[in-house]
């Protein structure tokens, strides 16, 4: 799994008639240039803002776990645990005016965009305040102001929709850049590969993070992909890809600065494959026959995304236990106030069954 | 015989199916290791190898595809697709293919296969895995549409499928399947597809009903017996063909009707029930015909959902109504 990840494996796009200059040569020479080894341009700061986002989506599912188990929360629910880094480190490299779609995975793509963590919560439970009204549940959840464009339960459906997204923001002529997370089981629907070509076809400023977590619910990938090198599957379009160790936050973070500059620059989709681990099953219902404990176990042992920040915090002196017991702190508070928003808020009312489906019927 | 619940006697049919007939492939995500979302495949990959217990990969659209090519050849395919909400892509095989390849070929290529998927509501999972889409199958000609509504028509009905000649979608009902318990004996012994099944008799009024509603219907018809109202339920079990024979005559008999269904009302099977009972039974009628149905709105809020399916005293407040008629 990550370790055995090299930190940016890339595929660069052959050279093509309309493009005097092969795109992946100059990304090559433009990275090497622009992006020093990542710990040297992260600032403290920043490691503990990555440390404390991450804290933030690890207590808070951590805390959904144990209310599903309590009958809290209904309907489908899947934690993101251990991927934690992914997130964060691809949201720090975004702008305002970059926009994300997602999977039903979803809790730390809107926590780490800054989506209320208790409004999150209270969809969870199904409650009036959510951010669908209750009416939406952990899979689909929208934010228009933060730019979130969901949360969808059909897997592989934010490829084209995000697709869609990016081709809006390239005719808008704007900087914004859509970033469009998706699974390893995902990358085998059909529709994804359509949606390459046409990103590619009218280069559309789209990152298509592709969040291999080695397993589709119990399918792992090596059973379920004739090639394992997710980030190759754009080649055929010419799509150059990287290959990122998912459970770094800066490693992340840096292939994400490169890919948000490429797309930026009005050159196309890029692909990053962030090879990361979930710890938890697949929903909240999980057999686990398809995996032993001890894989599981050695990943949160030896790849953990906050030990490995926390560690660097603690020996680079970059901060102490004191600094890092009172972040705990903040995001315990923050949670337990998620938690109780979330069982205090009144149901949806029952007039909600029929709104929202036509503009009137 | 045992008694088994509803996934368990799917199981059975499989294993029975696959024991019989080598020509007889299990597919989809998830149906091997696993054993599938609700385990109805379990074991099956251990028993049979995985030549013939296919752990895909997520593609609902080419399972169907593949299983469309695979029924060309002789092969009776069972496709798993986890939900029915994961079913539309494949609408796309089974109408322009699967349904049709008897058609196109003048008989020469048949497609044997099976589309099994729970579906329906009930379990609080929200979008996507509640849905009833079972009439957008059964408006397209060349499909059988079965939903079996007891552990005893699941075994009987998806031998039945599995062994018929041309593609079948077989819809489970999510909420019966640990809910459902009965016997089953597991002697290879097929239902007849294409008939009603009368559960319970009765002189006043016709509940007529599918999959999950069955049991509601049978709750309703309980209810109203202690009022002295004599209802007579029927289980469609398969919706395509429709015996309609059933319907009328039991119509006949009572001279009044619900039709119960999750689906959405609008353009929902209860409408095409109606039209044969208007067609050739309008005058046993002695009141109008009642659907009852889910609303046409998006599936269900998970804390709201029991409002918007259907339920026994929904059923038997249409009946009600329908007796005010004299
Ligand atoms: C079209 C579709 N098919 C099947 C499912 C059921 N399902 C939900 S998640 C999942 C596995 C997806 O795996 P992957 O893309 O690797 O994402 P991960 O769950 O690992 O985040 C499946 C099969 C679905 N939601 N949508
Ligand atoms: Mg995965």
């Amino acid at each position: 799994m990550a370790k055995s990840a090299p930190r940016a494996k890339s595929t660069t796009p052959p050279k093509t008639k309309s493009q005097a200059k092969p795109p992946g040569k100059a990304l090559k020479s433009k990275t090497a240039a622009k992006v020093p080894a990542p710990t040297a341009v992260a600032t403290s700061d920043r490691i503990l803002r990555y440390y404390r986002d991450m804290l933030l989506i690890r207590r808070f599912e951590e805390r959904v776990g144990q209310m599903y188990g309590m009958g809290l929360i209904g309907g489908f629910c899947h934690l993101y645990i251990g991927q934690e880094a992914v997130v964060v480190g691809l949201q720090a490299a975004l702008g305002p005016e970059d926009q994300v779609i997602t999977g039903y995975r979803d809790h730390g793509h809107m926590l780490a965009i800054g989506m209320e963590p208790k409004r999150v919560m209270a969809e969870l439970t199904g409650r009036r305040d959510g951010y669908s009204k209750g009416k939406g549940g952990s899979m689909h959840m929208f934010s228009r102001a933060e730019r979130f464009f969901g949360g969808h339960g059909i897997v592989g459906a934010p490829v084209p929709l995000g697709t869609g997204l990016a081709f809006a923001q390239r005719y808008q002529a704007g900087r914004g850049v859509t970033v469009c997370y998706f699974g390893d089981g995902a990358s085998n629907q059909g529709q994804v590969y359509e949606s390459f070509n046409m990103a590619e076809l009218w280069k559309l400023p789209i990152i298509y993070v592709i969040e291999n977590n080695q397993y589709a619910m119990g399918t792992s990938v090596k059973r379920a992909s004739a090639t394992v090198d997710l980030y190759r599957r754009g080649e055929s379009f010419a799509i150059p890809g990287r290959q990122v160790d998912g459970m770094d936050v800066l490693a992340v973070r840096a292939a994400a600065d490169e890919a948000v500059e490429w797309c930026r620059s009005g050159k196309g989709p890029m692909i990053l494959e962030m090879k990361t681990y979930r710890y938890r099953g697949h929903s909240m219902s999980d057999p686990a026959k398809y995996r032993s404990r001890e894989e599981v176990n050695k990943v949160r042992t030896e790849h953990d995304p906050i030990d490995q920040v926390r560690n660097r915090l603690l020996e680079g002196k970059l901060a102490d236990e004191a600094r890092l017991k009172a972040i705990d702190n903040e995001i315990r508070e923050i949670v337990i106030a998620a938690a109780e928003f979330a069982q205090e808020s009144p149901e949806p009312d029952v007039a909600e069954l029929w709104t929202d489906v036509l503009e009137a019927i | 015989m045992t008694e088994v619940n509803l996934v368990q006697a799917v199981n059975l049919a499989l294993a029975r199916a696959m024991e019989e007939d080598d020509h007889v492939l299990v597919l989809g995500e998830d149906v091997g290791i696993d054993g599938g979302v609700f385990r109805a495949t379990d074991g099956l990959l251990r028993r049979f190898g995985a030549e013939r217990v296919l752990d895909t990969p997520l593609a609902e659209g080419a399972i169907a595809g593949l299983s469309v090519g695979l029924g060309a050849q002789g092969f009776r395919p069972v496709a798993e697709i986890q939900f029915t909400g994961f079913i539309y892509p494949i609408i796309d095989q089974l109408a322009s293919h699967a349904a049709r390849l008897r058609n196109r070929t003048r008989g020469r290529l048949t497609c044997p296969m099976v589309v099994r998927s729970p579906c329906g509501g009930g379990i609080r999972a929200v979008e996507h895995h509640s849905e009833s889409p079972e009439a957008m199958f059964a408006h397209i000609p060349g499909l059988r549409v079965v939903i079996p509504s007891s552990p005893r028509r699941a075994y009987g009905l998806l031998l039945a499928a599995i062994r018929d000649p041309d593609p079948v979608v077989f819809l489970e009902p999510t909420r019966l399947y640990r809910a459902a318990r009965g016997d089953v004996v597991d002697d290879g012994a097929a239902d007849i597809l294409g008939r009603c099944f009368v559960l319970r008799e009765g002189g006043d009024v016709t509940l007529i009903a599918w999959g999950a509603m069955v049991v509601e219907a049978l709750a309703a018809a309980t209810a109203l017996e202690a009022e002295g109202v004599g209802a007579e339920v029927i289980d469609v079990a398969t919706l395509k063909p429709l015996d309609t024979e059933t319907i009328v005559a039991s119509i006949g008999k009572t001279g009044r009707c619900v039709i119960a269904h999750e689906a959405p009302l609008t353009g929902g099977f209860g409408g095409e029930i109606a039209g044969r009972i208007a067609e050739q039974a309008l005058f046993s009628l002695l009141a109008p015909i009642e659907r009852i149905a889910g609303y046409d709105t998006v599936i269900p809020l998970p804390r709201l959902e029991q409002l918007y399916f259907p339920d026994a005293s929904r059923i038997a407040d249409a009946a009600r109504r329908a007796m005010a008629y004299r």
